[in-house]
């Protein structure tokens, strides 16, 4: 089967960004995509492995890409997670698909 | 001073798993937590949350996992020193160590095994400047003491379980709480979120949203803080407490200070012979330790405690025979007496 990469634009959190490529057919999220290129350090990201615990894969969408609706458990962390602005999201809740290709993110300060 | 043959500093499931594998060697576990209760993140973090990748079990929910750990290695009678971080670690001169937590209490043993995953669990501070100045002071990030609330006006802010649970346990103790959250909708029990609704409708909680901290102030101590309600001019509110719930997040912490080689905020360990740090005597296994390859899966710190936990055996009998036995065939003899033994084969002719 042939594999679909698309193209992500991702600012760490020392302000350099990156420009990568994120397979579609390995079930992935925003999050494991920054962690598998390390662009966050461990420990500072995907805390909660991906459970919408712990808002530490925080991220500002920057692209007017099309995501996946914010469900409630994600929109009750945020609700309670510092460094929130109007285009926040949880990297673990947005599951890379082909329609993302652009996407541009930066991610927010640890807290 | 606790003295024990293994101090495991964290009581998630590699540390608890370590206290049955030593105890098979005859070695007794004492284990530090920062956390009231043991489990680590699965106790804290996800305790309904089933997990779909333990050896035998297709699934188990953390809790029940948790709960599993601790009766499989009860008969070897761990100790545990819980709610207390471990600060220090100092080296003796007859070659063992002294573990102290940030309550002062002293722990003695030839051997530590950090099995600490991410970090203690620290709470969550919100961003409002000063804050710091008057923790203590008024500003609490845990209710420790609820007498200490006893007739006092208290601001309580989050959207949790414990900001509810709280809420609703100082409202019959404390002269007001009032209850701040960004949002309309609170993350709880529903019990708990109805029972809230009970106490505001009887003017006992009162209840802010959606509303923000956003300045405290005070001479020397707490006296009134900043409240913005979304969309309109902030103002104040005076307040002998404000309790900021905002849940925990797991920190390396003092272990950081230790002398141990860190990378990737996780302690570096000799992955081909027994998960030793640099320091010898000291041992890092599961989720908190990093090597080539390392994978943070809670069966790959069963492991890792499991050969921790031999290459304790020699540093605190050395050079004393032993060979690995399987508890099939030798059984398990706890350190309270109790024997589980496989039942004897039947041996009987047949006419």
């Amino acid at each position: 089967m042939e594999s679909l990469d698309i193209n992500i634009t991702i600012t760490d959190r020392d302000g350099v960004t990156h420009e990568v490529e994120a397979p579609t057919d390995m079930a992935m999220n925003l999050m494991e995509v920054i962690r598998s290129y390390e662009l966050a350090p461990e420990g500072t990201i995907g805390v909660c492995g991906g459970m919408a615990m712990c808002a530490s894969c925080q991220c500002y969408v920057l692209s007017n890409t099309e995501l996946p609706e914010m469900q409630d458990d994600e929109e009750a962390m945020l609700s309670e997670a510092f460094y929130v602005k109007d285009n926040s999201r949880l990297g673990c809740q947005i599951q890379i698909v082909p329609e993302m290709e652009g996407l541009v993110v930066e991610i927010a300060p640890e807290s | 001073m606790i003295e024990t043959d293994i101090i495991i500093i964290g009581a998630g499931p590699t540390g608890l798993f370590a206290v049955f594998e030593a105890g098979l060697l005859k070695l007794k576990c004492h284990l530090i937590d920062a956390l009231p209760q043991p489990g680590g993140q699965c106790s804290e973090l996800y305790p309904k949350k089933p997990i779909y990748d333990i050896p035998g079990f297709p699934e188990i929910l953390a809790d029940d996992l948790t709960k599993n750990l601790l009766e499989q290695c009860k008969q070897f009678e761990p100790g545990f020193t819980l709610g207390e971080r471990a600060d220090l670690v100092e080296k003796q001169d007859d070659g063992s160590f002294v573990v102290t937590t940030n309550k002062g209490t002293k722990h003695k043993a030839p051997v530590v095994a950090i099995a600490s995953g991410l970090g203690s669990f620290e709470p969550r501070k919100p961003l409002i400047e000063n804050l710091s100045q008057y923790e203590d002071k008024g500003v609490e990030y845990m209710v420790k003491e609820p007498e200490m609330y006893r007739d006092k006006t208290v601001v309580i802010a989050g959207g949790g379980d414990s900001a509810l649970d709280w809420s609703i346990f100082l409202a019959d103790i404390a002269s007001s709480v009032t209850l701040v959250h960004r949002r309309n909708e609170f993350r709880g029990h529903l019990d708990s979120v109805e029972k809230v609704q009970q106490l505001k409708n009887q003017g006992k909680i009162n209840l802010i949203t959606p509303a923000e901290i956003t300045a405290i102030e005070g001479e020397g101590k707490l006296e009134r803080i900043e409240i913005t309600k979304k969309g309109e001019e902030p103002y104040m509110v005076e307040t002998d407490h404000l309790i900021p719930l905002f849940g925990l997040s797991p920190k390396l912490g003092p272990i950081a200070n230790w002398g141990l080689e860190i990378e990737k905020n996780a302690i570096k360990v000799n992955n081909a012979l027994d998960y030793q740090t640099n320091v010898p005597g000291i041992f890092a296994i599961g989720d908190g330790n990093t090597y080539p390859g390392k994978l943070k899966l809670i069966l790959c710190g069963f492991h890792e405690a499991t050969l921790m936990c031999q290459a304790a055996y020699k540093i605190i009998n050395p050079g004393k025979r032993y060979v690995l036995k399987y508890t099939t065939v030798a059984g398990v003899d706890g350190f309270d007496g109790s024997r589980k033994e496989a039942p004897k084969a039947v041996v009987k002719a047949i006419q």
